[in-house]
């Protein structure tokens, strides 16, 4: 899905978003008022530049507009791989924005975002994995690495990876294994406005993922260790 | 008498356990969930590989200076430190408990690759639960302290993680990245990074370099005490999870782009902040250069 597609179907009463580089960033209007539009496009790789532009754009609707719901929107594949990234900190700049949309949802900011495109690694975390619910459109592609790679830096053969994969949510890339792990709440299906009004609408709450995970037989294990070091019942 | 250097005991060289309990006051350290609870991987199995009874992740109590801290340790002997669904779950788990209980900070002992690949997705939506988990100890007032300086440095979605804290203690030998060296040179080639060149690895991840920029708040030398000395001064000073201090952070960020962002080596980076000597920087001993360039390097 382009991004003028999606904005067209997530904002029909009109949407002001402008795309500089990777860097998606504007308004949308639903029923319940504007909203801020962040996110980025084109398998984005997010590296020190594009991070810091996303941090102004988050830090800039809390300084100007107290309490605005913010419309994540993601499509990329991770951070920008190179040395000149490296060497000037860009988990620096990664771990700002992630700091910046913590203080967005601490001052009360609704968190939604929608997954339109790819979404993996480094260019997921600090933006659309930090919001407070995280929804999937046609098109979605949330994975870590290629089977390939993954059989490289594992050690691990190809094609047992790939048979293992087929049945294995943490090894198969793609929406359907981050809906059984709880990393993505649901896929929507046209038509999409209300449905982010709907999720607009909802209250914030605490980070439910891994129990989602457990519901859904992805992670059988995450919500229980996290829930009894939390509680201090281990031991 | 013998020289300093032999009385010191190395970070690097200690397990996760050894370190939280050179780290602490003597005999304070409650581990939860300890390898007696047996709380293994459900997906290692599946690939024939070993598990460990703590999945690589020690989490627990104790005391720093007398005050109560929480603290977890990645433990790099158990597949890299790398992050799967349980050893996510304990970092997530302790950092929630510390929003509620208040105790006086949290100690991230971090030795890790970052996402466990063998667990990839559920790594990587492990890594995200620590993330928001840290920020929200930190929004409720307990500063959270990173410690670099195993053999596995801090990489991947962990780096991002060590970005969060209030506050970074690095040695030397430790290393803070995104993209490390060796998945750097299999995805872009050795002509973008060679990774078994060592002298260019720690100029561009190392403690030295990450110091100076300013991402690492002290730089110590490989000693568990000197580790203790700098985690209990970076308790005292907490960097507020506020609109004033992000955008200061902004400002810093956007002006280490403008001064630094033509260097193609970190020479250039630190000759452009005025540092000196520049063989001297891999050279001296970490308070040497705190003692020679702390006025030249960039503070946060």
């Amino acid at each position: 899905m382009t991004p003028t597609a999606l904005l067209d179907a997530l904002f029909p009463a009109g949407h002001a978003v402008r795309a500089d580089g990777p860097v998606l960033a504007g308004t949308g209007r639903t029923a319940a008022g504007e909203v801020a539009v962040i996110g980025t496009h084109g398998a984005a790789e997010v590296g020190v530049e594009a991070a810091l532009r996303l941090a102004g754009e988050v830090l800039a609707v809390v300084r100007s507009h107290p309490g605005r719901s913010i419309v994540v929107l993601v499509d990329t594949r991770g951070q920008r791989m190179s040395r000149r990234d490296e060497l000037l900190g860009l988990a620096a700049y990664l771990g700002h924005l992630a700091a910046a949309v913590g203080l967005a949802r601490r001052r009360g900011h609704r968190l939604v975002a929608v997954v339109f495109g790819e979404a993996s690694s480094g260019g997921v975390l600090p933006l659309g994995f930090m919001a407070d619910e995280i929804h999937a459109v046609d098109g979605a592609r949330p994975w870590v690495m290629a089977l390939a790679a993954m059989a490289r830096v594992t050690k691990l053969p190809l094609e047992r990876l790939e048979a293992l994969s087929r049945g294995s949510a943490v090894l198969a890339p793609g929406l359907e294994s981050f809906l059984r792990l709880g990393g993505i709440d649901g896929a929507w299906t046209p038509p999409l406005a209300p449905r982010l009004e709907a999720a607009l609408a909802r209250p914030a709450g605490p980070d439910r993922r891994a129990e989602v995970g457990r519901e859904r037989g992805g992670r059988p294990l995450a919500a229980e260790v996290a829930g009894r070091v939390a509680g201090g019942t281990g031991g | 008498m013998r020289p300093a250097a032999l009385d010191r005991r190395s970070w690097r060289e200690a397990t996760a356990r050894r370190r939280v309990a050179a780290l602490l006051d003597a005999g304070s350290f409650v581990e939860w969930l300890p390898p007696a609870a047996r709380v293994t991987s459900p997906h290692l199995g599946a690939l024939d590989l070993p598990v460990a009874f703590d999945d690589g992740a020690v989490v627990g109590e104790g005391l720093l200076d007398h005050r109560r801290v929480l603290v977890a340790a990645q433990e790099g002997a158990f597949m890299g430190g790398a992050v799967g669904e349980v050893h996510g779950a304990k970092l997530t788990g302790l950092l929630r408990r510390a929003a509620r209980e208040r105790p006086a900070g949290v100690l991230l002992l971090l030795d890790s690759g970052g996402v466990r690949l063998q667990e990839a997705n559920a790594g990587l939506i492990a890594v995200s639960e620590i993330m928001r988990a840290l920020l929200e100890a930190r929004a409720a007032g307990v500063p959270v302290v990173g410690l670099i300086g195993g053999a596995w440095g801090c990489f991947g979605g962990m780096g991002i993680v060590a970005a969060c804290c209030d506050a970074l203690a690095m040695s030397e030998e430790g290393r803070l990245g995104v993209s490390g060296p060796d998945v750097l040179e299999t995805v872009k080639g050795v002509e973008e990074l060679d990774a078994a060149d060592r002298a260019l690895v720690w100029r561009t991840y190392g403690g030295k370099h990450r110091w100076l920029l300013g991402d690492a708040d002290r730089l110590v030398a490989d000693d568990v005490a000197a580790f203790r000395a700098a985690a209990l001064e970076l308790l005292a000073s907490p960097r507020p999870l506020e609109l004033e201090a992000l955008e200061a952070e902004h400002l810093a960020l956007a002006g280490r782009l403008e001064d630094l962002g033509g260097a193609a080596d970190a020479r250039d980076a630190w000759a452009t902040l005025g540092v000196r000597d520049l063989d001297q920087v891999a050279r001296c001993e970490p308070d040497e250069l705190v003692r020679a360039e702390g006025a030249r390097r960039r503070a946060r």
